[in-house]
């Protein structure tokens, strides 16, 4: 089936098999390997994107139902040079780097994502609010503790527009993103 | 299309991980995530109507909800997590009926109403008729549900307590208390036994001023969550903290 979105600020077109998942049209389709798959059950978090802007996991979505939308995944977050390497990180990365939110890697990307909505929500979370935001975000290696701080980074840091609309920075590079 | 083999699908938190599984092959899906005609939430005279696609995040965030049926919004906020509350709608949940969903003891003890659209037309029936069974409902093949109509209760307290399974937020035992401005106790279980139900003996004990015996007679469900000894055990105890929270 005919599938048209735009991810990351660029528009997509592809034919898919009707049963492709948001997460693996991402991912193999559009080799946008940021976004995990974890437990492939919505339970961990690791898939999840925004669609419209709100934060959804994206191993429990097909592909059809995003028809039209606008996705953001990881990818989108960081501003690119033009010759594809990093020019400045999201703050909510900046914060991950900072604060050590991060042992392995994998949860992150789902993080992000999902701090990034609550940030697009609301300004000045308290460390309950981001704890409640990340209920459906599975970390194994660090616990929580860090990520925590990250994200409260994230939230002193990060200038006032991108909160209003986080998507301003969606640019992601024609080429694979550097590794980080 | 419905009747075909097809299903509907909405935010598809519920069908698709069944897909996944295997235990759902629909030849056809039908995406009425998006159809205005299913969304929004609204007052007509005395009844608060929810359209069956609005998400559980929608439902938490009301403020028609919060003012009216204030268990609504705080069990639609302990579903899942946010991204499941994101995607997720009270009428799919409905539909699928798993035992341990949460909106089923809650629709039932607020003496809800589902409303139906099949080819012949409007159907409409009560919450505590809708659960048949394991996964099994008074839905027919070919029908969409489109609203839920809840009373007001205004002047009525109302309580939703679970205990959540820790990774899915599924209610192991969840209990839904609603006490009228009368004190007239309606009381609701999810998780306890195959399909949700209305616990009358119950409300019959507490009206006549007995302790009251959860889930008495009912067949018990049993699993590696929760054996049938401690999922009994549980539906009494959180029975009592509903009864407490609307004393």
């Amino acid at each position: 089936m005919q599938v048209n979105l735009t991810v990351n600020g660029k528009v997509r077109q592809a034919d898919l098999e009707d049963r492709t998942l948001l997460v693996d049209f991402l991912r193999d389709n559009l080799r946008l390997t940021g976004t995990h798959v974890g437990c492939d059950t919505s339970s961990c978090g690791s898939c999840t994107v925004h669609v419209d802007g709100v934060a959804v996991k994206s191993c429990t979505l097909l592909a059809a139902q995003a028809d039209g939308c606008t996705v953001t995944t990881i990818e989108g977050l960081a501003q690119f040079n033009a010759n594809g390497t990093i020019g400045q990180l999201h703050p909510l990365q900046e914060g991950f780097k900072e604060c050590h939110g991060l042992q392995c890697g994998f949860c992150t990307p789902g993080m992000i994502m999902t701090a990034a909505d609550l940030l697009s929500r609301q300004r000045n979370p308290s460390e309950h609010d981001i704890r409640e935001a990340l209920e459906g975000n599975i970390c194994r290696c660090t616990g929580y503790h860090n990520i925590v701080k990250a994200i409260q980074w994230a939230a002193d840091h990060t200038p006032a527009p991108l909160l209003a609309d986080h998507h301003v920075w969606t640019n992601e590079p024609t080429t694979e993103p550097a590794a980080v | 299309m419905l009747a075909d083999g097809g299903k509907a699908l909405s935010g598809g938190h519920s069908l698709i991980p069944t897909m996944k599984l295997r235990l759902n092959a629909p030849d056809v899906l039908v995406d009425v995530g998006r159809l205005p005609e299913l969304k929004g939430i609204s007052v007509d005279g005395s009844e608060l109507v929810i359209g069956a696609g609005v998400t559980h995040g929608a439902i938490a965030a009301s403020d028609l909800v919060k003012k009216h049926l204030p268990m609504f919004a705080t069990g639609a906020s302990q579903i899942g997590d946010p991204s499941v509350r994101n995607r997720g709608t009270i009428g799919g949940s409905i539909a699928h009926a798993d035992p341990s969903a949460d909106w089923p003891a809650m629709i039932i003890a607020a003496d809800a109403t589902i409303v139906m659209q099949g080819p012949s037309g409007t159907r409409k029936v009560k919450a505590e008729q809708f659960f048949t069974g394991l996964f099994s409902t008074a839905l027919h093949e070919n029908e969409l549900i489109t609203q839920i109509r809840v009373p007001l209760h205004d002047g009525a307290k109302m309580t939703y307590q679970k205990f959540s399974q820790p990774a899915s937020r599924y209610a192991i035992v969840g209990c839904a208390v609603v006490k009228s401005a009368d004190g007239k106790l309606r009381v609701a279980f999810s998780g306890v036994s195959e399909a949700p139900f209305r616990d009358k003996k119950a409300e019959e004990q507490l009206s006549s001023g007995q302790p009251a015996e959860a889930a008495a007679g009912m067949s018990i469900l049993s699993d590696h969550y929760a054996s049938e000894e401690y999922r009994k055990h549980l539906a009494n105890v959180y029975l009592n903290r509903a009864l407490a929270a609307v004393a």
